[in-house]
């Protein structure tokens, strides 16, 4: 399971939304180098999950909503990245939720708005808090690349995705 | 829906989807050389003026393709006669002036244009009723 930055989906409305989770973990190895201890400025250690992995994972989600219209025939590139907006730093412990919808969905890509939500174990009460917005463009790379040809065997549907989805107990099409 | 209208709707679908700013989007400007538009954008731009406007825009409708692969159309890095006339077929909201002057391949994506795109909408809406 490599670069996968979601654990779970939670939820799937085919060609319309999906909801999926991120549980962050001091685990993570990437943590302890963003941000390590500066002693020579005096600075303690801070993890935290970069902002470019957050997007991430909301174009994971996306993209795999957007496969998932295909059954994962098309090979779905995130293409533009048309905002990202996130407000609070995610810590380890705490869960982001991603909620990716299908604003509009071609042959050649589709557009996607996205919410990232938070949730701190330490503040149960509070619920999902909303942090920010990552809207997604994606391009289907075999009707958009003008003579371009890319392999046969789709190189971003690969095994990682389907032993998420199957681990989320969401069928892969044609299995 | 006037004209106007139709170029601030367009002016706002391309402020949001190329991060330019307003006074940018003027009637000439060129998607790409002026605007800086990519490929992808011009996805971006057709679900865009789709939503806005609430017509469907139809695969190479707005933005040709498979036009300029065909080397029936170019040759040499020049745009063929053939290929000037299925350009004029498929872009009739197009100004092809300054393309049948000098028609290097390279000078087609200057025919794409904001005022181009403002014939465009108002043609869809015309015929919608």
């Amino acid at each position: 399971m490599r670069w996968m930055w979601i654990d779970r989906v939670v939820e799937l409305v085919p060609r319309e939304r999906l909801v999926a989770i991120k549980n962050v973990s001091l685990a993570e190895e990437h943590l302890h180098d963003h941000f390590a201890a500066d002693p020579a400025r005096d600075l303690p250690a801070t993890p935290i999950m970069p902002m470019s992995l957050v997007v991430e994972g909301m174009a994971q989600s996306a993209g795999i909503l957007v496969g998932h219209a295909s059954g994962f025939q098309e090979k779905v590139v995130l293409a533009k990245v048309a905002k990202a907006e996130l407000e609070r730093d995610p810590t380890p412990g705490v869960t982001l939720r991603y909620t990716a919808t299908i604003q509009s969905l071609t042959a050649q890509g589709a557009s996607t708005q996205g919410v990232v939500e938070m949730l701190d174990h330490a503040n149960p009460g509070a619920g999902f808090v909303r942090t920010g917005a990552v809207d997604l463009m994606f391009s289907q790379v075999d009707h958009n690349m003008s003579g371009l040809e890319f392999p046969e065997h789709n190189f971003v549907f690969g095994e990682s995705f389907q032993t998420l989805l199957r681990s989320s107990g969401i069928d892969w099409p044609g299995a | 829906m006037e004209r106007d209208e139709i170029f601030q709707k367009v002016q706002e679908v391309l402020v949001d989807a190329l991060a330019v700013d307003e006074d940018e989007v003027t009637p000439e400007a060129s998607l790409t050389g002026d605007l800086g538009a990519e490929s992808i954008d011009f996805l971006d731009i057709v679900f865009k003026l789709e939503q806005v406007f609430g017509f469907k825009i139809e695969q190479g409708e707005l933005f040709p393709d498979n036009v300029m692969q065909n080397p029936e159309y170019v040759q040499g890095g020049r745009v063929t006669e053939a290929g000037m006339a299925e350009l004029k077929r498929r872009l009739p909201h197009a100004d092809f002036s300054k393309l049948e002057g000098d028609p290097q391949v390279t000078r087609v994506a200057e025919i794409f244009t904001v005022d181009a795109l403002v014939n465009f909408c108002e043609a869809k809406l015309q015929r919608a009723g």
